[in-house]
């Protein structure tokens, strides 16, 4: 039997996993955007599993909803990222420092 | 038998997610993301949430990571340069990694949410329908967030067609220098009339 601790415990280690992806790529914002896919997955594994041991399905309602919002988040955040590679050819974060004051 | 098919499962979603951030080809990483996603659709297979593990599979692999794919085969990226300072912030990201697990896990961790506290829930009957019990919810109590979600989605069409629209002539913009050298003599014409108009022949005739 699958315990709640056990998906809990694996949703954390993937939670963690990507905030770690953000800090050491943090240069490229494809991995970026890549490692905030991952957290909202480890997000709605959260949302499962609460959903399967209370036996509401009301959690995976939210889980559909975070599946909606991502997919117009990855759709525009592409989008801008193809216009920020055309406009200076690069996708360095570093080199993105155009509305420093 | 369950709980095997978990563990292996779950060690694969680890494995592909350490991948993801480790590897140095962002194509790989989008391919390791996909083996990610279809790991977790496995998951929340047995955790009885059918719908949503195909929907996963469906939107996720089939459409957004084919989309980062798309775009990240289309962009000549200057790889060496991107990777700087990924064992400079190395120390940094662990740290704060290990202290969000457990802090996490303190909480979530088998004391709080054990199988003897939390127990597995009955199965479902065979003629159970996941997606029916779904539907049942989604257009009944939560039927506005739905209709927001759809707007949301068609707002994200217009946002991401209008910003890589190549086109220039077809997009309304402001040109801001023409706006302030514009003077009233310019747009404003100031035409000479009689106060009165003169009556004309014909007109009083007819």
């Amino acid at each position: 039997m699958i315990a709640l601790s056990d998906v809990l415990t694996l949703g954390a280690i993937l939670f963690s996993l990507s905030v770690l992806g953000i800090f050491i790529n943090r240069k490229n914002i494809i991995i970026l955007l890549m490692c905030i896919e991952l957290m909202l997955l480890a997000v709605n594994l959260n949302f499962i599993a609460f959903s399967y041991f209370s036996g509401d399905v009301g959690g995976q309602i939210f889980v559909f909803f975070i599946l909606t919002v991502a997919a117009a988040e990855a759709a525009i955040g592409l989008a801008i990222l193809v216009v920020l590679f055309r406009n200076l050819n690069t996708i360095n974060v570093t080199e993105l420092d155009r509305l420093k004051g | 038998m369950e709980q095997i098919l978990f563990y292996c499962f779950a060690g694969v979603l680890i494995f592909a997610a350490t991948m993801v951030i480790t590897v140095r080809n962002p194509v790989r990483a989008a391919l390791f993301l996909v083996l990610a996603f279809f790991t977790s659709a496995g998951i929340w297979l047995l955790l009885e949430a059918e719908f949503l593990a195909l929907t996963l599979v469906l939107v996720y692999v089939g459409a957004v990571m084919v989309l980062f794919l798309f775009v990240v085969m289309m962009l000549d990226i200057n790889l060496s340069s991107l990777q700087e300072g990924f064992t400079r912030y190395l120390p940094l990201g662990i740290l704060v990694a290990a202290l969000i697990t457990i802090e996490m896990l303190a909480v979530l961790g088998a004391s709080h949410f054990g199988l003897d506290i939390v127990p597995s829930p009955v199965p479902q009957p065979d003629d159970y329908s996941n997606t029916k019990a779904i539907g049942l919810l989604l257009y009944t109590t939560y039927v506005y967030p739905f209709e927001i979600a759809s707007v949301i989605l068609t707002v994200a069409i217009v946002a991401a067609i209008t910003l890589t629209l190549r086109d220039n002539k077809s997009r309304k913009s402001q040109v801001v220098s023409e706006q302030i050298k514009v003077r009233a003599e310019d747009r404003v014409r100031v035409v000479k009339m009689d106060s009165v108009k003169p009556i004309n022949d014909q007109e009083s005739a007819s």
